[in-house]
């Protein structure tokens, strides 16, 4: 079994499923009205998979830099109370979020 | 009033010489704003009593003999995805209306320092997501020359407002042509640095190994003045090019004697008849004035727009991943967090920004990621080594900056390859990395006007903007 290709069209079931990957709630009427927007998308995509790619490098930089780092000494931060202050709920300096694996 | 000057370089020479003052030139586009701006809508925000305060202390400070900036006095707009110290700073997105930023973007404080005077925030296509501000959950942006077409986008409302005259300059965030594109479409000049050349510390962010800021301007020149001011190493962007900034301004002058300027022979087709007649135009012009036009190929940018189609959304994927309602802007209301995570995000974005972290994210998942990403990668570096080697024949590409004039709102906001189709041109300069700028160049159907794209390879900012200042000149004579 080799990996899928680019060729495979998208169903409605793997729209549903990166829809819950992406943490996004979708309808049904956007389930499919995404599988066919994606879809048209992807089709472009066979253009590319008629290329022979096996001796090119993949680019993931357009300026290369390395190993860029500042000084290890202390250096002025965010204020706590002003990055709070946008916070949707916050509590004794930290953020608040509702229950988290139906902890209470 | 008629009196005042109107380009960036001439009211900071008037205002540090005290001939005129910073707060006369923002009252008269405070006007132009009072105006126009219900019919245009580029703001999102205007910052009209901060701007006052602000003009006030230049004239203060010029008044007093203190030293003031390059850019004393010269009212800006700035895109609405560059943060501001307790300034709403909204992406034209529901999921960060009213978030007041805890910090400053560098180039905003860069602009601050120089003397520039935000009188407001422009508005976008969600997250920078689209080729037209249809997409700015706020309302689009209206064509200042036309107010039945889109300005372009995604940085319409900064395109717009400097074409409107409500500001002299204005700041635009390009990932696949949203400075040039709109640039184009609304007449006026549009830069997108090289990658890593201006900071990007505070741009909100999409895609970031292609986003890039960069200036609007009436004049070549403008455009150069302001890219210098915001150019340079910043040790808060990892990314940033540790290099000061270049001279831009003398090269504008200088004239293309002796260029080689390089004509696309395999540029993909789709352009309007009469964007491609100003295209022959601007290689006569060249000609005309000195340079030598080489024909070029580059035959893999034809897979650009697909390869940029999946990059650019896998990467908008990870980065709009923050916005989960726990820190900043929208949460929706749910007794348990990934519940919350869902309902946040499904009210929150539009359908465009949900279409892209939708392919992003499918193009990243476990058994696609070859397939796709993968791919794209390599496609890019593909297109990066067909200009590489275009760059060993000539010193810069120009081709047109959209393939069409502004455009009918609706005409393609239903059909997303359709959109995507404008940024043809655009998007292999994202991908390469390399600078990139749109010069107004006469005009095309319906009399609108025609975009020249002036490509050059990393760090070529001066052989750029010396062709860049070359069309401009030309222009004037075009019929």
């Amino acid at each position: 079994m080799t990996s899928p290709t680019s060729s495979s069209s998208i169903s409605a079931a793997d729209v549903i499923k990166v829809a819950r990957l992406a943490r996004l709630d979708i309808d049904d009427a956007q389930v499919e009205h995404f599988t066919e927007q994606l879809a048209k998308v992807l089709e472009h995509f066979t253009d590319v998979d008629a290329l022979d790619l096996s001796d090119v490098q993949p680019m993931t930089q357009a300026y290369p830099l390395a190993n860029v780092l500042r000084q290890d000494v202390e250096q002025p931060c965010l204020d706590r109370d002003e990055v709070l202050a946008a916070a949707p709920q916050a509590q004794d300096g930290r953020f608040r979020v509702p229950t988290i694996n139906g902890e209470a | 009033m008629a009196s005042l000057p109107t380009t960036a370089a001439d009211i900071a020479a008037a205002v540090s010489s005290g001939t005129v003052t910073a707060s006369e030139v923002l009252e008269k586009h405070l006007a132009a704003i009072a105006a126009r701006e219900t019919d245009v809508h580029a703001f999102n925000l205007i910052t009209a009593d901060a701007a006052r305060q602000h003009a006030a202390r230049i004239d203060a400070d010029v008044a007093d003999g203190k030293p003031v900036g390059a850019l004393a006095g010269v009212p800006l707009a700035l895109k609405d995805n560059m943060c501001t110290r307790g300034i709403e700073t909204t992406c034209s997105s529901r999921i960060l209306e009213g978030w007041k930023p805890p910090y400053d973007a560098t180039v905003v404080q860069r602009l601050r320092d120089a003397g520039a005077i935000m009188v407001g925030k422009t508005n976008l296509d969600e997250f920078a997501m689209g080729s037209s501000t249809e997409n700015s959950a706020f309302g689009p942006t209206k064509n200042p020359l036309d107010l039945s077409r889109v300005p372009g986008g995604s940085s319409g409302g900064s395109a717009a407002a400097v074409a409107a005259g409500f500001s002299a300059v204005s700041l635009g965030s390009d990932t696949g042509g949203s400075i040039r594109q709109p640039a184009a479409l609304c007449g006026v000049v549009g830069v997108k640095p090289t990658y890593g050349l201006v900071s990007r510390y505070g741009l909100v962010a999409f895609a970031s190994s292609l986003d890039q800021i960069g200036p609007f301007a009436t004049t070549v020149h403008d455009a150069a003045l302001v890219t210098e001011v915001i150019a340079g190493h910043d040790l808060m962007d990892s990314t940033s090019i540790p290099q000061p900034a270049p001279n831009l301004r003398s090269a504008v002058g200088q004239g293309v004697a002796r260029m080689r300027i390089g004509r696309v022979t395999d540029l993909p087709g789709g352009a309007e008849p009469e964007v491609m007649k100003r295209l022959d135009d601007a290689f006569e012009a060249l000609a005309a004035a000195g340079a030598e036009i080489v024909d070029v190929t580059l035959p893999s940018i034809e897979y650009a727009l697909t390869a940029y189609y999946l990059i650019a959304p896998a990467e908008a994927s990870s980065n709009l991943a923050r916005y989960d309602g726990v820190r900043y802007g929208l949460r929706a209301p749910a007794s348990e967090v990934n519940a919350m995570y869902g309902a946040t995000r499904a009210a929150g974005f539009g359908d465009e920004v949900k279409r892209r972290i939708m392919l992003g994210t499918y193009a990243l998942s476990a058994g696609y990621f070859d397939a796709y990403y993968g791919k794209a990668l390599k496609v890019r570096r593909l297109i990066a080594d067909d200009f590489d080697r275009a760059y060993t024949q000539v010193d810069a590409i120009i081709t047109p900056t959209s393939p069409m004039v502004a455009f009918a709102f609706g005409d393609k906001v239903e059909d997303p390859m359709a959109m995507y189709l404008c940024d043809v041109y655009t998007i292999p300069s994202n991908l390469a990395g390399h600078p990139a700028m749109s010069v107004p160049f006469g005009t095309g159907a319906h009399k609108l006007p025609v975009g020249i794209q002036i490509m050059a390879p990393a760090l070529g900012e001066v052989p750029m903007f010396r062709v860049a200042g070359a069309l401009e000149s030309a222009a004037r004579g075009l019929k």
